[in-house]
């Protein structure tokens, strides 16, 4: 590389780093940032969450903001990308200087952002559902979706009461289907269920008959299925392929009448925890859910043409205890991470939140409701 | 194991490894004819299927299908006229990077046509819940078309490349393809034919099985890496080589399941295709001077 | 001497950006500027491998993993509770007290420790694996590389250890001499910085001086005709697995530092389409041109770290691919292509004449 080269590469690099504009704050806005799975393969938990993050910006914005001051909605898409996610992370607070954080979609870029927004003492409010995300709790870190434990549970009660004792399980290999593995397998002894088998599959698997004809030769009563889309679907066709007619119980990741519609027939008696969303309309009139559920789902099925799913709900919920928080308190973290903890009471689409300084997800086991399908719709389950 | 057991593992392993058969068969048609292996394959297959669903909402099924498979096949020339044919003198290298840019390309321009929500098409008979029994085992009526149209595909390919004008054509050009323009040969609306030949499999292949599988934006990359596997293990370029290795993979992962935990099944099949790669370096009946001549 | 001229303007451009972006109040830049150095120690090894010696190797991310994971497990399992062998190491000082994040205290393996751990691994399965696999040929070969990254990234997804689908996260830093530290720790951010620039210029200096030098042209001649290379004298096996083992070690390398300046490493980093996208890089960079892959590989990585094209960011990168396969196959950081608008648009006029017929065989 001859001389001349060299010195005009050094210079241009040497600009970069003025040339490139730092986004002026308009005023007084309040910076929020988003880290969400737009594309790759969480996309169908990041593409509704994005959707419902910009539908509240915009929203809260044209009624004014909140004491006057505009929501500044920065959102990146990870693709699903640990690596992405902590990049951005480290972007959004170091030079965006976010004041919070909403998302990440999935548990494991949640996990790998956890420490880092702790450090930073930038508050994150997690779209993602493990566990491990409230537990241990570090004190500018929250989450929406209800803990996996809660709908074990749940899904427990209902197979006691139907005098289910021997099960299988199946469970996607991700974050999501490991974590709910876990719970299962934890929370069995005690209510008298035994899991006679415990079968863990790739995520992204597209046939799952050998996986069910080994459930099948078993002997099962029920089968319960800890995965997200398309598995959820893949398994109740299966099942009814192989002439399994044993009831199926999923996991609170069946939240879109979307996966109904992609197992068709074989959807039907599908039992299984979620929040109360699904079945809006149905709800009875003093239900504090109704009204925020109601007006969410038709905000968002009117704008964006698609059938509104749970994941949606968590961002939703991330914005609305943000907001919350952000009215009582003003715009600092200190103080509203101590106004997050101090919200009881405040009915969001997952449930009705009640945070402490212990509890930073807010959520208990009511906030699910056993939801079953029937004529291809979702209807709470009555036992 | 009982003989259900064992007789529902084959014909789920028997169903994918026509799967991969058929995206190894895709493989191998254009490898024959340009030397390149065509990493798009498996977005053909996406392409065929998302088409064909989209179509559905305004056409009866089969029509939707067909024209399916015509309109990827006219992706699989434009392909070939945008990009393949100006390439200059490509390495092997080049042509891998470039088929791998195209397959990316693809992806993301599906995802932004159709966004990423996982579709399928409707069962062509039965529905999602009907089950027929053999001896036993219990299977969709959709493996029955997944099964029988393989094999038309199969057996119509063979007919294709031995008594058909074209067929031979292309076979002249996979021989020797300086011969086969000395003969007069218009070889490079061979290659043309050949990438849509292979993408019309693709996307027939994709419809087929979208039933069963169900159809994502990106699940044309991992049907692309079994494709792959399959046409190496039998043997690149040899079609009834990719039928059988197709159907080896198929059977070696369904076994898989009952010995080893499911997490590692697709590690399974890759390692058996290792240790044949290297005691046969050609494939299982691939020719051991393909093996030699393909340089970097 | 002349030939160290460009390294020492790569030092001085280091240097000279660090300080802009400091006046400029643009610190954070480093962040993603050392992220991208560590993954172009990956592509310049690759570039050895692939460029040089010929061969494709489309499993590289399975190193990186590797050296990453066995960093991750070594640093964050707790050896209080261990038995005689865990009592062991910590006699003879091989371990490390360290706070997590949730203000525990641990005993964990040292991070040197850990490191010659992860080459010592990674050199034996490179050398393993590279004894079979490297008698395959063309597609073949690519096949066999791939398909040991697919098993590694099965093992590392499915397995409980590696904490399967969720990774590890809570790696601690790599305390490295006086006070300096490998981290992800926003205050050490210009140190890290200068840790992978000196990282990235070692290895580029390592790797200009051995392909100029014998062992260099018996690579090219490798490349070139392999029999005939061989028939010249030329040990072609063992050049080829020395390469990959070679490659494989900055793989490792960079797995390690990165592992622990992200503090975690997940499944991700073993994924098919990370092999291909270094293995697409080196062949963007322009195949034998390590300056080529090192600027690619920094820039490429910088603007998708950055998220700069957002949910467009893998559309722009296929497009990247197509159009330098297209029209700058022999990579573009050449002489040639510098040569004024009027011959890039030569160029272009050439290429869309094109019709084909194009010699493929």
């Amino acid at each position: 590389m001859s001389l001349k080269k060299v010195i005009i590469t050094l210079l241009c690099g040497l600009v970069m780093p003025f040339a490139f504009s730092c986004k002026k704050t308009g005023g007084d806005a309040i910076k929020v940032g988003a880290i969400l799975s737009q594309t790759g393969p969480a996309s169908f938990l990041g593409a509704p969450e994005a959707k419902t993050l910009q539908m509240m910006a915009d929203e809260i914005n044209s009624n004014g903001g909140i004491d006057g001051k505009a929501i500044d909605l920065i959102i990146k898409d990870s693709a699903g990308d640990p690596e992405k996610a902590i990049s951005f992370a480290k972007q959004l607070i170091e030079e965006e200087k976010v004041f919070a954080i909403l998302g990440p979609s999935t548990s494991g870029e949640s996990m790998k952002i956890k420490g880092i927004c702790e450090e930073a003492k930038t508050i994150l409010i997690s779209c993602a559902a493990a566990e491990v995300i409230v537990n241990p709790v570090a004190r500018y870190v929250f989450k929406t979706p209800q803990n996996d434990r809660l709908a074990a549970e749940r899904i427990y009660d209902v197979m006691k009461k139907k005098g289910i004792s021997r099960i299988g399980v199946v469970s996607s290999n991700d974050g999501f289907g490991l974590a709910g593995k876990e719970q299962l397998e934890k929370l069995a002894p005690s209510k008298g269920i035994t899991i006679a088998i415990s079968e863990v599959y790739d995520k992204k698997a597209t046939d799952l008959t050998g996986v069910l004809t080994k459930l099948k030769a078993r002997g099962v009563q029920a089968v319960i299925n800890w995965s997200i889309v398309p598995a959820q679907s893949i398994v109740a066709k299966n099942m009814k392929q192989l002439n399994m007619n044993i009831p199926l119980f999923q996991s609170h990741g069946f939240g879109n009448i979307k996966y109904v519609t992609e197992a068709g027939a074989a959807a039907e008696g599908i039992i299984f925890p979620a929040s109360r969303l699904l079945i809006a309309e149905s709800l009875p009139e003093d239900n504090p859910q109704k009204a925020v559920l109601v007006k969410y789902k038709q905000d968002y099925e009117s704008k964006f043409n698609e059938d509104v799913s749970t994941f949606g709900g968590h961002a939703y919920d991330a914005m609305l205890i943000l907001t919350e928080a952000v009215k009582k308190a003003g715009a600092d973290s200190e103080k509203v991470r101590e106004a997050i903890e101090s919200i009881k009471g405040l009915a969001g689409t997952g449930g009705v939140f009640n945070f402490s300084a212990e509890d930073h997800n807010g959520l208990d086991i009511n906030a699910f409701e056993m939801l079953t399908v029937k004529g291809g719709k979702f209807v709470k389950y009555e036992q | 194991m009982s003989l259900e057991q064992f007789l529902q593992y084959v014909l789920s392993g028997v169903t994918n490894g026509s799967i991969y058969a058929m995206a190894a068969i895709g493989f191998n048609i254009v490898y024959n004819t340009t030397g390149i292996i065509n990493f798009a394959q498996g977005e053909f297959a996406m392409l065929g299927g998302m088409t064909a669903i989209s179509l559905s909402a305004f056409l009866p099924l089969p029509l939707a299908i067909a024209l399916s498979v015509f309109l990827v096949s006219l992706v699989g020339a434009l392909v070939d006229f945008a990009f393949i044919r100006r390439l200059g003198k490509p390495t092997v290298l080049n042509m891998i990077i470039m088929t791998i840019g195209l397959s990316i390309a693809i992806r993301e321009v599906a995802l932004h046509i159709w966004d990423e929500k996982v579709r399928s098409l409707p069962y062509f008979t039965g529905t999602e819940v009907s089950s027929i029994n053999i001896f036993g085992a219990y299977i969709s009526p959709q493996v029955l078309w997944v099964l029988g149209i393989s094999g038309i595909i199969v057996a119509g390919l063979a007919l294709f490349f031995r008594y058909t004008l074209t067929g031979r054509a292309m076979r002249a050009c996979a021989s020797n393809i300086t011969a086969a323009r000395l003969c007069g040969i218009n070889t490079r609306n061979m290659v043309t034919v050949s990438f849509m030949l292979a993408a019309a499999i693709g996307a027939l292949a994709g419809c087929i099985v979208s039933p069963i599988t169900q159809t994502q934006y990106d699940c044309g990359t991992p049907l692309a890496i079994k494709g792959f596997t399959v046409a190496i293990l039998g043997g690149l370029g040899n079609s009834a080589g990719a039928v059988a290795g197709g159907i080896v993979i198929g059977l070696l992962e369904a076994f898989s399941i009952s010995v080893l935990p499911l997490a590692y099944k697709d590690a399974v099949a890759i390692t058996v295709l290792l240790i044949i790669l290297f005691v046969r370096p050609a494939g299982l009946f691939g020719k051991k001077e393909a093996a030699r001549l393909k340089e970097f | 001497m002349k030939k160290y001229f460009p390294i020492a303007a790569l030092a001085v451009f280091v240097i000279l950006f660090q300080a802009a972006a400091s006046l400029a109040g643009r610190e954070y830049y480093l962040t993603q500027l050392t992220m991208a150095g560590y993954y172009s120690l990956v592509i310049l090894g690759l570039t050895l491998v692939m460029g040089y010696a010929g061969q494709i190797s489309m499993g590289h991310a399975a190193f990186f993993a590797m050296g990453g994971y066995t960093a991750a497990v070594m640093t964050t399992h707790d050896l209080a509770a261990g038995g005689a062998l865990a009592q062991a190491a910590v006699s003879l000082g091989l371990t490390v007290t360290s706070t997590n994040a949730f203000g525990a205290k641990i005993i964990h393996f040292s991070p040197w420790v850990s490191l010659a751990a992860a080459v010592v691994l990674t050199v034996s399965v490179a050398f393993l694996i590279g004894i079979p696999i490297l008698k395959l040929k063309g597609h073949y070969l690519a096949m066999g590389t791939l398909g040991f990254g697919i098993i590694v990234y099965r093992i590392v997804l499915g397995t409980h250890l590696f904490g399967e689908a969720d990774g590890i996260s809570d790696v601690p830093e790599f305390g490295l001499a006086g006070g300096i530290a490998v981290s992800g720790d926003p205050a050490s951010r210009v140190q890290n910085y200068y840790i992978a620039a000196v990282m990235v210029i070692l290895t580029i200096t390592l790797l200009l001086n051995l392909v100029d030098s014998r062992i260099g042209r018996a690579l090219r001649s490798i490349h070139g005709n392999e029999e005939a290379a061989g028939a010249m004298g030329v040990d072609t096996s063992r050049y080829k697995l020395s390469v990959f083992v070679l490659s494989a070690v900055f793989a490792c390398v960079a797995g390690v530092f990165l592992t622990h300046f992200n503090g975690g490493i997940g499944p991700s980093q073993a994924d098919v389409m990370k092999s291909v996208s270094f293995v697409a890089i080196v062949a963007v960079g322009g195949m034998a041109n390590l300056w080529g892959a090192l600027v690619m590989g920094v820039v490429l990585n910088f603007l998708s770290l950055r998220g700069y094209f957002g949910s467009y960011d893998e559309l722009v990168f296929g497009g990247i691919l197509i159009f330098i396969m297209l029209f700058f196959p022999d990579g573009l950081l050449r002489a040639e292509n510098f040569r004024g608008p009027a011959a890039l648009l030569d160029r272009a006029r050439s290429v869309l004449k094109r019709g084909g017929d194009n010699g493929i065989s």
